[in-house]
């Protein structure tokens, strides 16, 4: 009883909460170190080095006057934005923090659930996203956001194709489709997957700037084209949702390029021997460490790179990732059949 | 139109002296270009203090009747592009005037797209670069505007101007169909000044609203705008606008 | 409702309006364009929203107080509107500048060029995506607006050049100021160069992009780098030569190609040129007075004339007419550089993407107080 539904509860409540928070203060990270990059300070006012620029965002946005635009559809205004995040935050249900811990006299796996399709929920879970950005600019009854939200959601689509095919080749080097799974393989093998898979981790991470809508792939927000995209019309909490989904992607896209290139959990070096001194620092801070990294450098990409026009966005994804993706697939087949 | 040049003769002595006066300061400051020209502003300057007879209490001097068109100095060679229209295009120069190193020429209005074309294709003169295109307003004169034309050649590197002077609604050929870049300023002369371009491709107002009356350059707009023809309130302007639109959708 | 959806959903032609207030229109600058999908099919350019009346206003101040106004036309590039100004009315009156003045001015005039470009690098770029180079374009402009401040008091509208010369002498220890930021420019190019110049995405967002023939652009009016970048060497500092640039060893780049990446690549090279000048003016600066001789009351004599500088921007001209009695110019007019280049932007965008048309007008350098005036 209590394993099949306190301990679950007690971890979903936690994953959640930590995944907000986290997200909230994405924001802020991303104004630092945008900032730091550009010889400025960044938020520095409110609480000691801006740490609690996120709360007042939070109230501000809370306190917004509820502006629903005459004509818009609105149950479906309102939908929208739940439909862009609920997948992202939903997705976290099967990303492996760690291994299992011994807590309080039980073996506690540090993740929600294993799936034994993890991977293809996750791709799946994420595919419904672009439906709140299209019902986001329909629902918003005006030209502008119209056209930003069919331009995003061919954008993504045209990515989901190439990563997805990147991930079969993945798929094919671990053998299993279950997000602990591959983590484990990746220990058996002694070796992250970034080193056996090089092509993969490029094409992964170039996809995921495109799917999360972030530079240089952004041109659907870009203000100096349709002064803000899909989301022009909202305000309030509803923007701040789609805002907030934004950064919850970008964090799903990390920890999913952790669990998949970087080992999961893993130390470095997991199989030498004299380097089990690295296993001081517990499985989950490496996890977060390696993550951390990952958005890290998504926010450096956005300081340096212009920007993409979309028809140069979309012959990208069209005629050099699918292409080198599909490649991939070949070569690892062909790889795993003579080894 | 041929008044100019005549002029310093027939003025007579004493607006000589008078022109004279404010020319002095002027010359003796030290002069690199040519010793010439000191000489052609005070011989011309009288054209410029031609006084009607005024009141006993009106001592503001009269505004001046046109621009001075001093002719070059005895000597001085005339540039090969202007000996060339002359040539190529009768009746096109009216008139050759030189001016602290630039030459000007004026040209009247139904010769214009001649002289223009010619002056863009010919060698001599290969004035394929429209600098300006700007116009002066001189109400006392029968012609009140001159509209000038400053060209120059990317390849032979020199600088000519024409001038055209027209009456209030006197045509005045569009260049824009010879250099498109004067279409624009051609565009702004006619807003500013109300001159009559024709054969325009596009004669709109530009700088000024579109529906505007009036055209602020000339000497006889007030600096300070339309004034009691604007409503003093804002709000009044905007009811006699709506009143006007709603009269037009009947 | 579905006749609704259906009109939405009609492919017939776009029209969008960008602008007066835009994010990149750099300043009041109205576009009204139709598209075809992506693709502007015909645009049409609305200016005027800026105008203030500063030619009208200057045949109602005297020829001192005009400097003022001057300053308001192309407020990025202040001080070259002040030089071309007077030196049209010292034309006028045949007054010699001294050569102290003279140097002072090209320095004054390429100091303002390197700040004026940097500003166009950093919206330019801003536009295009690359955030990042608009904060270290800033930073450089900083330093050029602090040499300003110290040289006259002012950041933006200097009012620092009057008839025959210059109002101030440089102060104490100025020019080895001047010469410090040269070096540290220097670098900070080739940073920008190494951030953008070989940048694959900006390359793909420049190259080809707003092609224009050196025989369209002659034609069209443009000057200044628009007009080098489509391969025509026109530039009035090497062909009428004006302040101390006859006597200054300097190239002018001209591009090739006449698209966005060859302008780019003009006003980077005027970048280092520019640096150049100033280094040669400020090592070799002359001793002697700062100012020629100059009537106290400035009036000269009746006629007119038309003088052409070089500004950051293109071929900014002077007409003006002066009859002689009064204390105030007869006629003023300026030839606004960026007025005659916006001229080309139709021309420029059509058949490009929505999101070229914010490349070109960057790369045009327009500024609204110079069209509207």
């Amino acid at each position: 009883m209590i394993d099949t539904y306190f301990i679950p509860l007690v971890k979903i409540l936690f994953v959640l909460n930590a995944t907000l928070i986290a997200v909230t203060y994405m924001v802020l990270l991303e104004r630092k170190v945008i900032a730091w990059v550009q010889v400025r300070l960044g938020p520095m006012r409110v609480g000691p080095y801006g740490i609690l620029q996120p709360i007042a965002d939070a109230v501000k946005l809370i306190l917004k006057e509820d502006i629903t635009p005459a004509r818009a559809d609105k149950w479906v205004f309102t939908a929208a934005p739940i439909l862009v995040m609920v997948p992202a935050l939903i997705t976290f249900a099967v990303i492996p923090f760690g291994p299992s811990v011994h807590l309080f006299g039980r073996d506690i796996p540090l993740y929600i659930t294993d799936v034994n399709v993890g991977l293809l929920y996750i791709v799946s879970v994420a595919s419904i996203g672009v439906y709140g950005i299209i019902l986001g600019g329909w629902a918003s009854n005006s030209k502008f956001p119209l056209l930003a939200s069919l331009r995003a959601s061919a954008q993504l689509i045209s990515y989901e194709v190439a990563v997805t095919m990147t991930l079969v080749s993945l798929i094919m080097t671990a053998g299993s489709l279950s997000m602990v799974k591959i983590v484990e393989s990746q220990f058996n093998a002694g070796l992250w997957f970034i080193f056996v898979q090089p092509v993969a981790f490029v094409l992964f991470f170039i996809g995921g700037l495109a799917e999360t809508n972030r530079a240089p792939f952004d041109m659907a927000e870009a203000e100096q084209e349709l002064t803000g995209g899909f989301h022009t019309e909202y305000s309030g909490m509803r923007f701040a949702l789609f805002f907030l989904a934004e950064y919850a992607n970008m964090i799903v896209v990390s920890a999913v390029a952790t669990t998949l290139f970087l080992g999961g959990w893993l130390a470095p070096f997991p199989n030498v021997a004299w380097l089990n001194v690295l296993e001081l620092i517990p499985s989950w801070m490496w996890f977060l460490m390696k993550t951390f990294a990952f958005l890290y450098v998504f926010l450096w990409v956005r300081a340096t790179l212009p920007r993409y026009r979309y028809d140069q966005l979309m012959r990208l994804g069209w005629k050099v990732l699918i292409p080198i993706a599909i490649a991939n697939v070949v070569v690892t087949g062909i790889v795993k059949v003579l080894f | 139109m041929t008044e100019e040049p005549k002029e310093p003769t027939a003025a007579g002595d004493k607006p000589a002296s008078e022109a004279a006066a404010p020319a002095a300061p002027a010359a003796p400051t030290p002069a690199a270009p040519a010793a010439a020209t000191p000489a052609a502003p005070k011989a011309a300057a009288p054209a410029a203090a031609a006084k009607p007879p005024a009141a006993p209490h009106d001592n503001k001097p009269a505004p001046p009747s046109g621009p001075t068109d001093p002719p070059p100095p005895a000597g001085a060679q005339i540039p090969a592009c202007i000996t060339a229209l002359q040539a190529a295009v009768p009746g096109a120069v009216e008139h050759v005037s030189f001016y602290i190193g630039d030459w000007t020429m004026i040209v009247p209005a139904t010769k214009l797209l001649e002289a223009g074309r010619f002056l863009r294709e010919a060698p001599a003169a290969a004035f394929d670069f429209c600098s300006d295109v700007t116009a002066s307003d001189w109400p006392s004169r029968a012609q009140r505007f001159d509209v000038i034309y400053c060209l120059y050649s990317t390849r032979l590197r020199h600088r000519v101007r024409l001038k055209v002077r027209a009456a209030e609604a006197e045509p005045v050929p569009s260049v824009s169909g010879i250099w498109p870049a004067a279409n624009w300023l051609e565009r702004e002369v006619y807003d500013l000044f109300g001159v009559n371009i024709t054969g325009h491709p596009n004669l709109t107002r530009i700088l000024m609203p579109d529906d505007w009356q009036g055209h602020p350059q000339r000497k006889d707009y007030p600096l300070e705008g339309p004034g009691e023809l604007l409503m003093e309130n804002p709000l009044d302007w905007l009811k006699l606008k709506q009143a006007r639109e709603e009269a037009e959708i009947e | 409702m579905a006749t609704e959806a259906r009109q939405m959903f009609d492919t017939e032609e776009l029209v969008i309006n960008m602008g007066p207030q835009h994010p990149s229109t750099h300043g009041v600058l109205r576009v009204v364009l139709r598209l075809d999908g992506e693709k502007v099919v015909s645009s049409d350019v609305i200016i005027g929203y800026l105008h203030r009346g500063i030619e009208k206003l200057s045949e109602n101040r005297n020829w001192t107080q005009i400097i003022l106004l001057t300053d308001r036309m192309d407020y990025v590039a202040a001080a070259t509107n002040n030089v071309g100004y007077c030196q049209t009315v010292e034309k006028l009156m045949q007054i010699e500048v001294p050569r102290r003045a003279r140097y002072v001015r090209t320095a004054l005039c390429e100091l303002q060029r390197i700040a004026s470009h940097c500003l166009w690098l950093g919206t330019h770029a801003m536009d295009i995506g690359a955030m990042t180079v608009f904060l270290y374009a800033f930073r450089e402009r900083e330093l050029i607006l602090d040499l300003f401040e110290e040289y006259c008091g002012a950041r933006l509208t200097y009012n620092s050049m009057r008839i025959g010369g210059l109002p101030l002498d440089i102060p104490v220890g100025w020019d080895k100021k001047v010469l410090e930021f040269c070096s540290i420019m220097a670098e900070k190019v080739d940073e920008y160069e190494e951030l953008l110049t070989h940048n694959r995405i900006w390359l793909e967002r420049t190259k080809g992009i707003g092609v224009i023939t050196a025989e369209q652009a002659i034609a069209i009016g443009l000057s200044g780098p628009p007009l080098r970048g489509s391969g025509v060497t026109k530039d009035a500092r090497k062909d009428e030569p004006y302040a101390a640039y006859d006597e200054m060893k300097f190239d002018v780049p001209i591009g090739t190609a006449g698209d966005t990446y060859d302008r780019y690549l003009v006003r980077l090279e005027e970048f280092r040129q520019s640096i150049r000048i100033i280094r040669q003016a400020i090592e070799g600066l002359p001793e002697g007075p700062i100012v020629g001789k100059v009537p106290r009351l400035i009036k000269p004599p009746a006629g007119e004339t038309y003088h052409a500088i070089e500004s950051p921007k293109g071929e900014i001209g002077y007409f003006i007419v002066s009859d002689g009695k009064s204390t105030n110019p007869y006629r003023f007019r300026v030839r606004p550089p960026s007025f005659c280049n916006l001229q080309a932007l139709p021309q420029l965008i059509k058949g490009h993407m929505l999101a070229d048309v914010v490349a070109l007008i960057g790369s045009l350098d327009v500024v609204l107080g110079e069209v509207d005036r």
